[in-house]
């Protein structure tokens, strides 16, 4: 019988097994932050630990810089503590750092595949539960917490149980309009915030097939906000096409070698999963979340579900908690629902592409008044290359502020945050309550293009209609 | 390390309602940044327990009679969200030692039981029962029994549930993996070896 990507994957890392029958794996890639990293490094020094394997642990600063002020010291103290914390921790133990004077710095899991460094048929930790987002590549990256981040350092392995998998086809075309941030909306209000638990996901179909690399990993990004550790996409020629020539691939020979061996890990036709869940595209529509988990999404042509929709007692108590939370009528529907801010970019929607086609569609737009719409490159180098396009300019001139790289407002530990009970359209992954910063705040996750057209109406639209698509309200 | 056994866990409860709560919940971000866990007891639950002005809102948390708690009960997919460990890290240092909930996050629960903090996931219906005794007895004596799944709640009991590799972990004291992990070094290298892009 044929074998997923994730036994492979994991056969090839394993190491042993553990007394309370873990599996000690090894962990070929690691990435790590200024936010859940320090107190690793501590407990290093406390027991006298060295890092065991310094060329495979590579870091970035992204969750407290701020993105609208590039000289240091930062008015924020503790910003700058933690910077400094972790420059002096890389430089300690020979660790490279992708410094915000580097030209590569912005969130970890957009610097990761844009250097290369993410690579198919690996593993991947970082302290961040995003890390998935490194599963489209066909690497099986798990987030991972502190004491394992120590584990990481110190050992390069953690203890891990193995997963089942769950294999998600998405088959057939998007509709215009519906982008891959649509299509993890919906795969978790199908499956809900908690149906990915125990489970990486294996996203394929012919959706997939036709994706970019950047959609893959807008997807990937998500699956922890449904539950799934892990998710992943088998590596395919768009993969290699991807990662030709960047800093960290193999190259010459060595490229010829690794595409080979990458290809390997891609699942057996053959192989069996522990559970298998069939998606049409073309029933995608732009999705919109009304409430405070990432499940709590809807099409934009819908409404808002009732409390009585709920068909359970803690189903109809949850609906409500986020009812009154949002301040949203049961019932309602979900466009026109005025914003106070718009936010793009963050480690699901702050790449290249996505600045790309939001450009291409606000151009002649404004901001609606009111407003304060912002948009953050997910890198030094996304930055650049927009810039280079001109990209920030077209923003500029429809009312957007354009940032340097960071996580910014994807949540509450730089000076972006929202104020008090103000509503965000976010094309970032949480709507937690009190994520972007403020106890009150209200967060609504969006496709980066609904952002878009949120910010020039004013409240929450139909961006096919705002933009004029082809086949608008189809 | 090899740590003290965790057979039982014995405490008085609190009631943390609701499912779906995630660790921003359990400890929001802007408390996250410094670059040790010391202090993070304070803000656990900040602001479920706080208005945005500081003062204290009704909440079984701000409650003199559950003040004594070590032992949190709470819903469906408790510590959903980011993998930051500053979530069991503060639910330990605000003094808790457990948590029974219907279902838990698997980074959180993973964190958690490497810090020694017990999972335990109970049905529904005997969440609601356990957490209905703690309200008409808040010096009610819980009991996990970690060994023998079971809840102990004065003079009744109901089951519970806690992953096999967690519960031989507690039992055994080996719940942080470090020392385990350090001694197979040289099968790392081993496996290591066999993988073209380990190499440096
Ligand atoms: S962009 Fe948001 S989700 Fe991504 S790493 Fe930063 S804070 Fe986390």
């Amino acid at each position: 019988m044929g074998k997923s990507l994730f036994e492979k994957v994991w056969d090839a890392h394993a190491v042993r097994q553990l007394v309370n029958g873990q599996t000690q794996l090894l962990i070929g890639t690691h990435l790590i932050h200024e936010v859940t990293s320090p107190q690793a490094f501590g407990m290093l020094r406390d027991r006298d630990l060295k890092v065991q394997y310094p060329h495979r642990t590579f870091a970035t600063v992204d969750h407290i810089v701020p993105t609208n002020e590039s000289v240091e010291p930062y008015s924020d103290p503790l910003a700058q503590g933690m910077i400094e914390e972790l420059r002096n921790n890389c430089a300690d133990n020979n660790v490279t750092f992708f410094d915000t004077n580097t030209g590569k710095q912005g969130v970890v899991h957009i610097v990761g595949p844009e250097q290369g460094i993410t690579q198919p048929g690996t593993t991947i930790a970082c302290g961040d539960s995003h890390t998935a987002t490194h599963g489209a590549f066909g690497a099986i990256a798990f987030g991972i917490g502190t004491s394992q981040v120590r584990d990481v350092l110190a050992t390069q392995t953690i203890a891990l149980n193995e997963l089942k998998v769950r294999r998600i086809n998405v088959n057939g075309t998007l509709p215009p309009g519906v982008y891959a941030k649509d299509v993890i909306l919906h795969i978790i209000r199908l499956l809900g915030t908690q149906g990915g638990t125990g489970y990486a996901y294996e996203y394929a179909g012919t959706t997939f097939d036709k994706f970019t690399m950047e959609e893959r990993m807008t997807v990937c990004n998500m699956s922890i906000e449904g539950g799934a550790r892990v998710g992943y996409v088998n590596p395919d020629e768009t993969t290699f096409e991807y990662l030709k020539g960047r800093p960290y691939s193999p190259k010459g020979a060595a490229w010829d070698a690794a595409v080979e061996q990458w290809k390997s890990f891609a699942s057996d036709t053959n192989c069996t999963f522990d559970d298998v869940v069939d998606i049409d595209a073309s029933h995608i529509q732009p999705t919109v979340t009304w409430g405070i988990t990432p499940g709590q999404g809807v099409g934009i042509e819908e409404s808002i579900p009732a409390i009585s929709d709920a068909p359970t007692q803690s189903e109809r108590d949850s609906v409500a908690e986020a009812l009154e939370y949002m301040q949203f009528e049961g019932g309602s529907p979900i466009r026109g629902k005025k914003i106070d801010v718009a936010f793009i970019g963050s480690c699901t929607n702050g790449r290249l592409s996505d600045f790309q086609e939001v450009a291409k569609y606000v151009k002649g737009h404004k901001v609606a008044e009111g407003v304060q719409a912002i948009i953050v490159p997910g890198s030094q180098v996304v930055a650049k290359i927009a810039e280079d396009l001109g990209l920030d300019k077209i923003f500029i001139e429809a009312g957007f502020e354009w940032r340097a790289a960071g996580c910014s407002m994807c949540l509450a530990m730089n000076p972006d945050k929202l104020v008090g009970d103000q509503l965000c359209a976010s094309s970032s992954n949480r709507n937690f309550k009190g994520r972007q910063g403020s106890p009150t705040g209200r967060t609504m996750l969006m496709s980066p293009i609904m952002v878009a057209a949120a910010a020039v109406t004013g409240q929450v639209s139909d961006a096919r209609e705002v933009f004029g698509f082809a086949s608008a309200g189809v | 390390m090899s740590s003290t056994p965790i057979k039982k866990v014995t405490g008085k409860g609190v009631f943390v309602p609701g499912d779906d709560i995630d660790t921003d919940r359990i400890i929001p971000a802007r408390f996250m940044k410094c670059i040790t866990f010391d202090g993070l007891g304070e803000y656990l639950f900040h602001d479920v327990r706080k208005t945005e002005s500081g003062e204290d809102k009704k909440h079984n948390l701000n409650d003199p009679r559950f003040a004594e708690a070590s032992i949190l009960v709470s819903g469906n997919n408790f510590g959903c969200g980011s993998s930051r460990e500053h979530a069991p890290q503060s639910i330990l240092r605000a003094g808790y030692d457990a948590v029974i909930a219907g279902s838990f996050a698997e980074i959180f629960f993973g964190n958690s039981t490497n810090l020694g903090v017990v999972c335990v996931i109970a049905s529904d219906a005997d969440r609601e029962i356990i957490a209905s005794a703690i309200e008409t007895h808040p010096e009610l004596e819980i009991t996990i029994d970690v060994e023998n799944h079971e809840i102990i709640y004065g003079d009744q009991s109901v089951p519970c549930e806690i992953k096999q590799g967690a519960r031989d972990s507690l039992l055994s004291g080996n719940y942080d993996p470090l020392d385990e992990l350090l001694v197979g070094a040289d099968e790392v290298s081993k496996t290591a070896g066999a993988l073209p892009y380990m190499q440096a």
